[in-house]
């Protein structure tokens, strides 16, 4: 079971007139996965998810969604997988409790509202106006709306998007709960450490295919670079970048006859590979 | 993406009955929502129940003699075109507007990607504007009957006149509204893309002007459309009956009034059908 798929995309391709959105993307998640989709704006990310959640029409290739194409898919499969959407401003009127509820009435087998409402920390909103909500309030009534039918499989499309970083913080406590109670999640997002903080695995997505897939701390061979060893010296900060930091620190201590002052080893960050993995894509096709 | 109006509920169900009482607990809820919503919208609710009751107000000060060597106020003839143009704003004009702005703010995204059968949607707003027609008509007759002596209808059967009228045209009249919400580039032109062939409609089929003073070409143009013929139902149902001397036809033609608004409400139905969008303009 561990290895079923729950996602199964081969050579999706896309365009909107002229412009090219997915250029045969593949990709695909295993049950119980927290998959990050990472990208700069424009490369596809949410043509992808769209296609996946059975909102948008690709143009050629395959798509397996919890084993249906989600082209043809009907209201059971809706049923089984839940939509967090970027922005909704309807359904004002109605009480976060009432709008919760009333989605729930939806699915064949949903969740408690109260008990969806007190995961996503909105207990003491649950009988205020959705009018009155703050925008992060709003947005974990997304979440809500989007996991109250129990699904197997959620997406969530920059769910965190102009949050403060308590808010934030809070939001991915609501992420890992999903995860540990087996929920598959497919996340996109700008940041690289929501990514890195929630993510089992991330696929970085340019010019509308995936250039990198992997764990966040494995992405780009990120443990086989050549780490950075710094130190401070007699005439100041000294570093080097070396394959082998351990026999380095080493020969270090030697030298400094014990502690080597102001030691650091670090190896690139996250942030570097993904620049890295988007910036080398894009001269790629300039040389094309 | 177009869809069709109507997805079966497909959950593998057990038995045929699971199907259908899903299908009836959505229903319900949609109604429930909607309703709710238009209700807590007080300002909106005032100004919607108001504004025919105004219109009567005004037209019956303006127009405040009976009409020449009949003994019935014109107050009674006005208030036959109000109804027929309160009916057709409750209907048309909301939901197109309704529609362009939940299509524009995700609402409408939101509900396709949940298990909803998508006809629950419509029947939701189809509860809506049932309970919205009812209180719009109920009020203009009560305000007219106590205010300026507007006579109700004078028999079961002019009663029965009223209620078909009202029920089938305000059907007719929700599903051009439905076809017409996918037109407007955005929801802030909603308003005014509707408001157009309403006004023009309302104008040449009676409903300001008395259709007696409008040319017969334009009044017959008017005819091959519902609004003037929901509006010769309510006369029907409302005025004496040698005024039917004056009409067209010289005589209140039931049997054409449920022609063309029933055609109407299947080139509504599958207009809707064929136009009917989830998502935004641009969002394919």
């Amino acid at each position: 079971m561990a290895s079923e798929l729950v996602i199964e995309a081969q050579g999706l391709g896309k365009s909107y007139g002229r412009t090219v959105a997915l250029d045969g993307l593949d990709l695909s998640m295993s049950r119980g996965e927290v998959l990050s989709l990472l990208g700069p704006n424009g490369a596809g990310k949410t043509t992808t998810v769209e296609i996946l959640e059975g909102y948008r029409r690709r143009d050629s290739g395959h798509a397996l969604v919890l084993g249906e194409d989600p082209e043809r898919a009907g209201a059971s499969w809706r049923a089984k997988r839940g939509v967090v959407l970027q922005s909704c401003e309807d359904v004002v009127e109605l009480t976060v409790w009432e709008c919760v509820r009333h989605f729930a009435r939806f699915y064949p087998s949903p969740a408690d509202p109260s008990e969806v409402i007190e995961r996503v920390g909105l207990s003491a909103k649950a009988g205020s106006r959705i009018r009155s909500l703050s925008g992060g309030q709003r947005r974990r009534l997304d979440v809500a709306l989007g996991i109250i039918g129990q699904p197997e499989l959620v997406f969530l499309d920059e769910p965190t998007t102009g949050f403060d970083p308590e808010a934030r913080r809070q939001f991915w406590d609501v992420v890992r709960e999903l995860a540990k109670v087996g929920t598959s999640v497919l996340l996109t997002t700008h940041y690289l450490d929501e990514a890195e903080a929630l993510a089992d695995r991330v696929a970085v997505i340019n010019h509308g295919r995936v250039v990198a897939t992997g764990p966040p701390a494995e992405l780009g061979n990120r443990l086989n670079a050549p780490a950075r060893v710094s130190w401070s010296g007699p005439d100041g900060r000294l570093s080097k970048e070396t394959h082998e930091p351990t026999a380095l620190v080493r020969e270090l201590e030697g030298a400094f006859g014990g502690e080597v002052p102001g030691l650091t080893v670090t190896r690139p960050t996250l942030e570097d590979v993904y620049l890295g993995l988007i910036g080398h894509e894009a001269d790629a096709k300039e040389e094309q | 993406m177009t869809e069709t109006l109507a997805v079966p509920y497909a959950a593998t169900p057990r038995r045929a009955t699971d199907a259908i009482r899903a299908f009836g607990v959505a229903c319900l809820a949609r109604g429930e929502v909607e309703v709710k919503q238009f209700f807590r919208s007080k300002d909106a609710v005032v100004f919607t129940l108001a504004l025919p009751m105004v219109l009567l107000a005004l037209l019956a000060s303006i127009f405040s003699h009976d009409i020449p060597g009949t003994g019935v106020p014109y107050s009674q003839v006005y208030t036959t075109g109000l109804l027929a143009g309160g009916v057709a704003s409750t209907s048309f004009l909301n939901l197109a507007v309704a529609i362009a702005g939940e299509r524009e703010n995700g609402g409408l995204k939101r509900l396709a990607g949940t298990p909803m059968p998508r006809t629950a949607y419509f029947v939701g707003k189809a509860m809506v504007v049932l309970v919205t027609c009812t209180m719009e008509v109920a009020v203009l007759l009560v305000f007219g009957h106590f205010a300026y002596g507007v006579a109700l209808p004078a028999s079961l059967g002019r009663w029965w006149t009223f209620v078909w009228v009202t029920l089938l045209g305000a059907t007719s009249m929700s599903l051009l509204g439905i076809a017409l919400s996918s037109l407007p580039r955005s929801s802030r032109s909603a308003a005014p893309v509707a408001n157009l062939p309403l006004l023009v409609l309302e104008f040449i089929s009676g409903v300001f002007v008395p259709f007696t003073s409008l040319s017969p070409g334009l009044y017959g143009f008017a005819g091959a459309f519902p609004l003037r013929w929901m509006a010769e139902g309510y006369r029907a149902a409302l005025l004496p009956s040698y005024f039917q001397r004056v009409e067209l036809g010289h005589h209140w033609d039931e049997t054409a009034m449920a022609l063309v608004m029933a055609a109407w409400l299947v080139v509504g139905l599958l207009l809707s059908a064929r136009t009917f969008r989830w998502t935004g303009r641009g969002e394919r």
